[in-house]
């Protein structure tokens, strides 16, 4: 067997610029160990190191802390907490209920309270370490789970319901008078993170109360205003800079703000540049991830296993604080619709208050916890009625021109579910497999394979209409060469390579002159955080226009020398070509320079066309949506609940890829990272002490290389963005995370296959061996 | 930091790397090699990911004189070369060796081919974890260069078991670690290296014979042992444990021997676990699995199977398939030597036989342990690089239809790693049927009361390890077929 390479590599419209599958713009440095992240800048003279004294309860008040005993300690400099920070002690990106350091209340163990300053980072953790030690505290009672909050009425923000009746009573009603009724609960759990580079700021003071941060940041605009309010200035005085991450997958939205926060105030009250890099395992214990939820749903369909009416509460672990759990809860009740017309549906998103770290942004933000359940229930109720789960997913699919409008009131008018499906299943092989897998599973009573076909439909937008905005600043200098800046931050998804793509394909210039910077707020203003899967959408459609108003300037200066029109000069292969004339760039360039022509722009883009209303939770809050689909099949053990994925084939809508080999690449390890969250990544917090006790790699498991299937079938729809988005592209972030649903589900598939699919497995997420194999005893001893 | 050396002996430590010999004079006992790389060298291509050799970020290439290393026959050109994790690497681990970093690969005519094909397969996105990745595959390169093999795609997944990406899904990467390949060959000189390797090969201060360690381990009982350090490497890098006086074992080459006399197999403590689990799986091949899935490849190169049976982790899989084959230790303190039953050796969680200055010198199989049907079993999360959840090694040789010999050693099901003498008992003498079967099912109940933690239920220990029973039982019935019924690892 062979890993079989993508296909559609060389879409048709490739240019000079789009469409070509270049590689990273940073490739030949990650290889060589060259690309810089924060840890690798050169550190200044002086510079000092800090680490944070953590909470060692999960509830507490905290009565008193002995402050000096730290400072005591070997190569110590400086010990600060909540009563020193000179402006505020919030770190909240929207509500402002979390605090830097504790405030007398411990919320979760991890939960930092103190900061050290130290020679070395060494002698920093070493006395951070101490924290324990010199913490009086009142414990109080914690609450773990959600589900537990939930029962007590414990939130961080109030609910969030959507609803929509087409029949009066709505879902409830739709739900009594259907042929059949289901009733079931889920649970899904969280994930983290685990970008490779951990959180880290660099802080340098600079003159007139500046401060520089070198932040490893998805929202350096973000971190801008946190510091300013932390240290009681403004925006102006606080300079953000971020070339790369090592990873971000919104754990580096808003999360990153408690460091730039502390290794600020550290560097102001010390006048001395401070580095706060977290090691891995502080990491696990102060920062948030994807969100858990639990889910109760009572489903009423026909017998076509059509739904009718669906009610569902929703109850996510938000964490001691909201952070972004708010527009988590959000997308995910607007993703519970997935691919499929719910005509009457009742919706109630809790988001619970836990003594545990503050969830956050992960890549899909809530939209997978929405859909995934949805998915589960159509698996159900194919059981129910003994139909195959990929025709009951088919007879619920969106319509077109009918039955197409989500429950939040947006039509849904670039529905391709239907070609992609039938694509997908043809190339798939998906009914003879089914098939196979049947008569394998009839002949072995231990081993059983398990095939799922799911498929995703995913809008792009930030659900909060204002974030949809972005700025680009484009150079093209006197020698021809140019730089380009925008307000995204490079995370690995190569939004530099697409921009400078995009830029090169708008001047009719090589690649090559196109050289991408480092996200700085000097540069652009008011960015937003690059997340929703919209960086390159936004970013790429303000670089193109500076871009093209340098384009426009450059073409009337030729005209105005070279004679005829502005509109007729061509800019491609590196050349300009005006009348008879053709120029290489970099002449025209110069000539124009000499000419006083502003050979520099700034570039905006707004999205047009959304609307929301948070209150009645109904508008067109995205743009388009993306789609795409997956058959997974595996061979699960029956004994011991140990799997594996045997083969998958993707089929997936990037619109007119800017670029193929990075939308493949964002396909492939969204796919691979989202079946680590429904498998291997199990996170533990010790029911006692409130302790994350899976809190490094080592106990905290995510694929490696052994686990990306032996046949791995990826390609590109050929499709176009029905919006004008950046040369009808789509976005990809996202999206492609839900495509892993296939592998859940595929192992459900086994698992109900262990009792001649009679029983509808009661399985959680992550599928751990242990949680397969319970739920195989489970069907077994129902059988 | 740590304590410096308390004996008074010099502890210059002098190793290649960048093309010259490196001498630091003072460098701490517990320095890592990767905070020596980053903090104290400022050469910043190697990366920490864990700080705990899980991710792999910070992987290295340690070049070794091949007499100095315990598969002498395995060199590329005269060096020995193993990927290892920088970040639990201690410093004085370095002397007598080459140091080869990311910075290294990039030669005159540009990128080496590990590093040009990850970049045209597209096998970087943020990039964080790539140089690791780069040094393992940079390893991969030159080991089957000089074997003249390619490694396929399930071997390749193998070897970069220990390099967690998080951005690519790893198609890319394993499609670049075959492509490399295809680029013109580009070869290390080892001779210079070689030559600076026999120029530094004197000793750095730390023992360098069987004799010297036994002499400075009974006069110093209070001093730590450190060989490849992958597990006392995170006290100092999670637990910020001061060591105080450490005695390296690493200079120690009879310490590394494996060899086979006199009807037995004898295993030096200080072997690399993958040299020692490659012995063990040469005379039971059904061991290939356990050895694939013991921790990553780094780990196991620098690792010692000694550390892991010393140590004594009720969760280390080391010790549950040498009580399987019913294996001795060989203690040493001074010049007293004695051999020990593994399976009389653990006294409690993490408390062992040994006496003060006592330490593990070998551990020795005899043969006749390998005329048994032997299995090992591993359930973990992941395949690959995790611990335990429960560990099973499963052995029995049948007289006719009856149980002649049985050895059931578990790990992860209590607070050691032990044999069910319970269900051993219930088993020996009696038909290998399925109503025996049954009984020794049950009797694991009555042998352990295992533990609820972040790896699994106590419920669920219990129950895997009775299916596991179940599976060695169905293994042993009808040949091949029964096997292939019971392997999700057969289903095509």
């Amino acid at each position: 067997m062979t890993a079989t390479a993508p296909r559609h590599l060389e879409p048709p419209h490739a240019s000079a610029g789009v469409g070509t599958p270049r590689p990273h713009e940073s490739a030949h440095l990650h290889v060589a160990g060259t690309a810089t992240y924060i840890d690798d800048i050169p550190e200044l003279a002086g510079t000092l190191h800090a680490a944070l004294g953590l909470s060692p309860v999960a509830h507490g008040r905290l009565r008193s802390m002995d402050l000096a005993k730290i400072r005591a300690l070997p190569g110590v400099v400086d010990v600060f907490c909540a009563a020193d920070i000179p402006g505020h002690n919030d770190c909240g990106p929207i509500l402002h209920d979390d605090p830097i350091l504790a405030d007398g209340e411990l919320r979760h163990v991890g939960q930092p309270v103190f900061a050290v300053v130290a020679r070395t980072r060494g002698d920093a953790r070493r006395a951070a370490a101490r924290a324990r030690e010199v913490l009086d505290i009142e414990p109080l009672e914690p609450v773990l789970t959600q589900r537990e909050a939930h029962a007590r009425g414990q939130y961080v923000i109030p609910a969030i319901h959507l609803a929509r009746d087409t029949v009066e009573g709505g879902a409830r009603a739709a739900i009594a008078a259907a042929p059949h009724r289901l009733a079931g609960a889920l649970e899904v759990g969280g994930q983290e993170q685990f970008y490779l580079e951990g959180q880290i700021s660099y802080a340098v003071p600079a003159e007139d109360d500046g401060m520089k941060l070198h932040c490893s940041t998805q929202h350096p605009s973000e971190m801008q205003h946190l510091v300013a309010h932390a240290l009681g200035l403004k925006s102006h005085h606080v300079h953000v800079e971020c070339r790369r991450m090592g990873g971000g997958f919104g754990g580096k939205e808003s999360q990153s703000g408690l460091f730039a926060c502390v290794a600020a105030i550290a560097a102001r009250r010390t006048g001395r540049p401070v580095k706060l890099r977290l090691d891995r395992d502080d990491d696990f214990l102060i920062t948030g991830r994807r969100h858990c939820f639990s889910y109760d749903y009572e489903v009423g369909f026909d017998d076509a296993g059509r739904v009718l009416g669906l009610a569902m509460t929703l109850i996510s672990r938000a964490g001691h604080s909201a952070d972004l759990s708010g527009p988590v809860m959000t997308r995910a009740l607007c993703h519970v619709d997935n691919a499929y017309w719910l005509p009457d549906v009742e919706l109630h998103g809790f988001s619970a208050k836990t003594n545990t770290q503050s969830n956050t942004a992960f890549r899909g933000f809530g939209g997978p916890q929405g859909a995934i359940v949805t998915e589960v229930i159509l698996d159900s109720i194919a059981r129910r009625l003994q139909l195959d789960a990929l025709d009951v997913r088919r007879a619920n699919y969106y319509g077109i021109g009918e039955r197409d409008t989500t429950p939040y009131g947006q039509p849904v008018r670039d529905n391709i579910l239907d070609p992609l499906t039938d694509a997908l299943v043809a190339s798939s092989g998906y009914r003879a497999r089914r098939e196979a897998a049947a008569a394998f599973n009839a002949r072995s009573p231990w081993i059983k394979r398990g095939l799922a076909f799911t498929p995703v439909k995913f809008g792009i937008s930030f659900n909060v209409r204002h974030l949809n905005q972005a700025g680009a600043l484009v150079h093209v200098y006197v020698d021809g060469s140019i730089l380009v800046n925008h307000g995204g931050t490079e995370m690995g998804q190569g939004i530099n390579t697409k921009v400078a793509q995009v830029v090169a394909h708008e001047l009719g210039v090589a690649y090559g002159r196109v050289r991408a910077t480092a996200t700085d707020t000097q540069k652009i203003a008011n960015t937003s955080a690059t997340a929703a899967s919209t960086g390159a959408d936004l970013n790429g459609k303000a670089a193109q226009a500076a871009a093209l108003t340098i384009r426009k300037r450059l073409a009337d200066f030729a005209a105005r020398t070279f004679g005829g029109v502005a509109a007729d000069v061509v800019f491609e292969n590196d050349t300009v070509r005006v009348q008879d004339t053709v120029l290489p760039f970099p002449d025209l360039v110069r000539r124009a320079y000499e000419d006083r022509v502003q050979l520099w722009s700034d570039g905006f883009y707004a999205t047009p066309g959304l609307r929301w209303d948070p209150k009645a939770t109904k508008g067109r809050p995205f743009y388009y949506f993306s789609y795409g689909a997956a058959v997974s099949e595996v061979a699960v053990d029956t004994l011991t609940g140990e799997w594996r994925l045997l083969r998958a084939d993707v089929l997936h809508d990037v619109g007119r890829s800017l670029n193929p080999a990075i939308d493949v690449g964002q396909i492939e390890g969204a796919f691979i990272q989202g079946m680590g969250w429904l498998t291997t990544e199990e996170l533990v917090w010790h029911p006692k002490t409130g302790l994350l006790t899976t809190h490094a790699p080592s106990t905290y498991k995510i694929p490696t290389a052994n686990d990306c299937p032996p046949v791995f079938n990826v390609a590109l729809f050929d499709n176009e963005n029905v919006e004008d988005s950046i040369h009808r592209s789509k976005a990809v972030g996202e999206p492609p995370l839900l495509l892993a649903f296939s592998v859940f589900l595929a192992i459900r598939d086994a698992v109900s296959a262990a009792a001649g699919h009679r029983i509808d497995p009661p399985l959680r997420a992550p599928a751990t061996p242990e949680a397969i194999l319970a739920a195989i005893d489970a069907v077994r001893a129902r059988d | 930091m740590s304590a410096p050396p308390s004996d008074g002996l010099s502890r210059e430590i002098r190793f290649f790397h960048r093309g010259e010999i490196v001498r630091l004079p003072d460098v701490p006992a517990t320095r890592s090699v990767l905070d020596w790389l980053r903090e104290d060298h400022r050469r910043t291509g190697t990366k920490e990911g864990c700080n705990e050799g899980d991710c792999g970020a910070c992987t290295v290439v340690v070049g070794e004189l091949p007499e100095h290393t315990d598969s002498p026959g395995q060199a590329v050109r005269g060096l020995r070369l193993r990927p290892v994790n920088a970040c639990i690497r201690f410093m004085p681990s370095l002397h007598g060796k080459a140091l080869f970093t990311v910075e290294d690969l990039r030669g005159p005519r540009g990128l080496h081919p590990a590093q040009q094909a990850l970049v045209d397969c597209h096998g970087s996105q943020c990039g964080f974890c790539t140089p690791g990745f780069a040094m393992t595959m940079w390893a991969s390169y030159e080991n089957h260069g000089a074997a003249g093999t390619r490694p396929d795609r399930a071997q390749l997944a193998d070897e970069l078991a220990g390099n967690l990406c998080r951005c690519t899904g790893y198609r890319p990467i394993l499609d670049a670690g075959q492509q490399m390949f295809d680029h013109a060959p580009v070869a290390l000189d080892t001779a210079p290296v070689i030559a600076a390797l026999r120029a530094i090969a004197d000793a750095s201060g730390a023992p360098r014979t069987l004799a010297e360690l036994a002499r400075r381990y009974a006069a110093s009982p209070q001093a730590r042992l450190v060989a490849g350090g992958t597990d006392v490497g995170l006290w100092v890098t999670k637990q910020l444990r001061d060591l105080g006086e450490v005695i390296s074992v690493t200079e120690v080459d009879e310490l590394k021997t494996i060899a086979h006399d006199a009807g037995e197999l004898r295993i030096g403590a200080g072997a690399s676990l993958e040299a020692a689990w490659a012995a063990l799986a040469q005379r039971a091949p059904s061991l290939t699995e356990a050895w694939r899935r013991f921790a990553s490849p780094p780990i196991r190169h620098a690792g010692t199977m000694g550390g892991n049976v010393a140590n004594g982790s009720p969760i280390g899989d080391s010790a549950p398939v040498l009580m399987a084959l019913d294996a001795q230790l060989e203690l040493r303190q001074g010049e007293r030597m004695r051999r020990v039953p593994l399976d009389d050796f653990y006294t409690g969680y993490q408390a062992n036989r040994l006496e003060a200055g006592e330490f593990v010198q070998a551990i020795v199989v005899p043969d006749t342990a390998w005329a048994r049907t032997i299995r090992a079993y591993k359930i973990s999360k992941r395949f690959d690089s995790d611990i335990s959840a429960v560990f099973a090694a499963l052995a029995i040789s049948l007289d006719g239809e009856r149980v002649a010999d049985v050895r059931l050693v578990f790990g992860g099901m209590a607070a050691v790693v032990r044999r069910a003498a319970t269900a051993e008992a219930v088993l020996r003498g009696q038909p290998w049927s399925a109503a025996t079967l049954a009984a020794a099912q049950a009797a694991l109940a009555r042998d352990f009361t295992p533990l609820d933690d972040m790896r699994a239920s106590a419920a669920y220990r219990l129950r895997v390890a009775q299916n596991l029973l179940q599976r060695f039982w169905l293994e042993t019935q009808g040949g091949t077929a029964a096997s292939e019924a019971t392997s999700i690892w057969s289903v095509a």
